[in-house]
């Protein structure tokens, strides 16, 4: 899954990464230690136990399995793996994990994928393409999302840029963002802040205070703003000066990397 | 009270062509062995209903077994796509699948409203989504907005699931049919208090269900069923008797990816394999 293409660090150091290491790095560094977290599988949870690993040793990581203040010790492949319940402070049943942790409002972070993203921070992981009934391409659907973008006090969502990723309006709305701007959330009630960042593989992007429509806020080292915008399936703006994100550090991409060893020989 | 039966009479007795079946089970304590051998004798019609689809929909819908599906997240846990499950809405092979879908939170509470003889769930949910549009359904909705009563405020009511049968695997059974399962124990309980009839696949029977952390205990007058299936959640897993075998999930991308070889598997490793040893 990881990206072939290797990107030389800008800089003195001979240590080079990869966009997708940069993407994961950039996600686990927006957590904070002693926060809580609902965590996605894939790109999220690689973050989030990566962030546990190195700055954020007391971030308490909540699963949709009802695993609450799980410590793997390997990247699981699932959100179900058994080493979850094993170091979980508490192991709760699913209709509790949604109704009694999630639902109020208790969570600091929901950290959650995407298929498609669009400029008001809408998630699509149900179809694209082709009408409902007969969708060009069926995704896997909901899962804990929904409730996860309404009810965390803020979303981060992490998914690799493209033009297909990217769009002026997904599909179909598996997840609510912003909805179509300003003053949806609440007309909603959805009672979360909602998405506060899209990490990707090229930069950071976040919402403009007034318009809610994301935009390109960081860079990560070498990337040209061009290169984001070519990637963006809608008219990208770019904040007047993009910081550059500081790149992975050898500390953070060892412990990553430890991690993604671990679970890749755990598949062989 | 539960018969202690084998999984091959369990299955016959109790889930019938049309029935609505929910095989739970939340990555940990998946009914593999009896939803194989649901595929072996050849249940048609059938609604599965099931918050993760998992391995074992993509099995049971690739085998024809079902009509319509009712989920919430139809994917290949941490691997990719259901092939089956993708393949039979996409192209409806071998058969059409209708489908009706839920986030996980209004499946686990539509659970809940069965177990608890409810009509109804109410939860803050689906606001704004595309689900709460898709309920053209010739069943009719089963997401509706609904006012408290009490502040006036705007929620979301969810139908109840009563299925004709649930499915589940656990860890033991007593000799009385006592049920006791542990570790992530997912929605398995009210699917089973939800639903008219139950199976229960048990890794063993022992003499007495000594008490376990966090343990969730069916009594046997609960359940319809109970079937001795040792490694019957493989490749998910029971803790403290087996591990996620990670590998299979990997594996079964391939597999499952085009008709052909998923024909062959399940030629080879349900239809020639007597019952329990899928």
């Amino acid at each position: 899954m990881m990206s072939q293409a290797s990107v030389e660090q800008a800089g003195m150091s001979e240590v080079s990464y990869t966009a997708d290491e940069m993407m994961t790095v950039s996600a686990a560094r927006a957590l904070r230690d002693g926060m809580t977290c609902f965590v996605g599988i894939g790109l999220p949870s690689s973050a989030a136990n990566l962030a546990r690993a190195t700055h954020a040793p007391s971030l308490v990581l909540i699963y949709e399995s009802g695993t609450i203040g799980a410590k793997p010790a390997q990247l699981p492949l699932s959100i179900g793996d058994g080493m979850l319940a094993a170091t979980a402070d508490a192991v709760v049943s699913v209709p509790e994990i949604f109704n009694y942790w999630l639902q109020p409002g208790r969570i600091d972070i929901g950290f959650l994928g995407a298929a498609q993203i669009d400029k008001f921070g809408n998630i699509n992981t149900t179809v694209i393409g082709g009408d409902y009934g007969n969708p060009k391409v069926r995704l896997p659907g909901a899962g804990g999302a929904p409730e996860i973008a309404a009810s965390c006090r803020e979303v981060i969502v992490v998914v690799r840029q493209s033009r297909r990723s990217f769009v002026e309006r997904v599909d179909f709305v598996t997840s609510v963002g912003y909805g179509s701007g300003p003053g949806d959330r609440e007309r909603l009630g959805l009672t979360g802040a909602g998405p506060k960042k899209v990490i990707t593989d090229l930069g950071i992007l976040e919402p403009d205070p007034e318009t809610l429509e994301f935009t390109l806020t960081g860079l990560y080292p070498g990337v040209a703003a061009s290169a984001v915008k070519e990637r963006t399936g809608w008219d990208l703006a770019i904040a007047s000066d993009p910081e550059i994100i500081v790149a992975p550090t050898p500390a953070e991409l060892d412990a990553l990397r430890r991690f993604q060893g671990t679970r890749a020989r755990s598949h062989q | 009270m539960a018969e202690i039966v084998s999984l091959a009479e369990a299955v016959e007795r109790a889930i019938h062509d049309g029935d609505a079946v929910a095989m739970e089970g939340f990555t940990h304590l998946i009914p593999f062995a009896a939803g194989h051998e649901v595929i072996r004798q050849r249940r048609r019609d059938l609604t599965l209903i099931r918050m993760t689809p998992d391995l074992i929909y993509d099995q049971l819908i690739g085998a024809g077994c079902a009509r319509k599906l009712i989920f919430s997240w139809g994917g290949n846990p941490g691997v990719g796509s259901l092939h089956r499950f993708r393949d039979a809405v996409e192209h409806s092979w071998p058969v059409p699948l209708e489908i009706e879908e839920h986030s996980h939170a209004g499946m686990a509470n539509r659970y809940v409203a069965g177990a608890s003889g409810l009509p109804f769930a109410v939860l803050r949910g689906y606001n704004g989504t595309g689900l709460e549009t898709l309920n053209d359904l010739p069943e009719g909705a089963t997401i509706k907005p609904i006012t408290c009563p009490f502040t006036g405020e705007t929620l979301t009511a969810v139908s109840a699931i009563r299925p004709d049968v649930a499915v589940i695997h656990a860890q033991r059974a007593d000799r009385s049919g006592n049920v006791q399962l542990w570790g992530i124990t997912g929605v398995q309980k009210e699917a089973v208090l939800a639903s008219e009839r139950s199976v229960v696949t048990v890794e063993e029977i022992v003499g007495e269900l000594d008490p376990r952390p966090g343990a969730v205990v069916l009594p046997g007058w609960t359940v319809s069923f109970v079937a001795r299936a040792p490694g019957g959640a493989h490749p998910s897993y029971a803790l403290g008797y087996s591990a996620r075998d990670n590998d299979y999930y990997v594996a079964w991308d391939a597999i499952a990816r085009e008709r052909a070889t998923f024909t062959r598997w399940l030629d080879e490793q349900i239809y020639a394999v007597p019952a329990g040893q899928s």
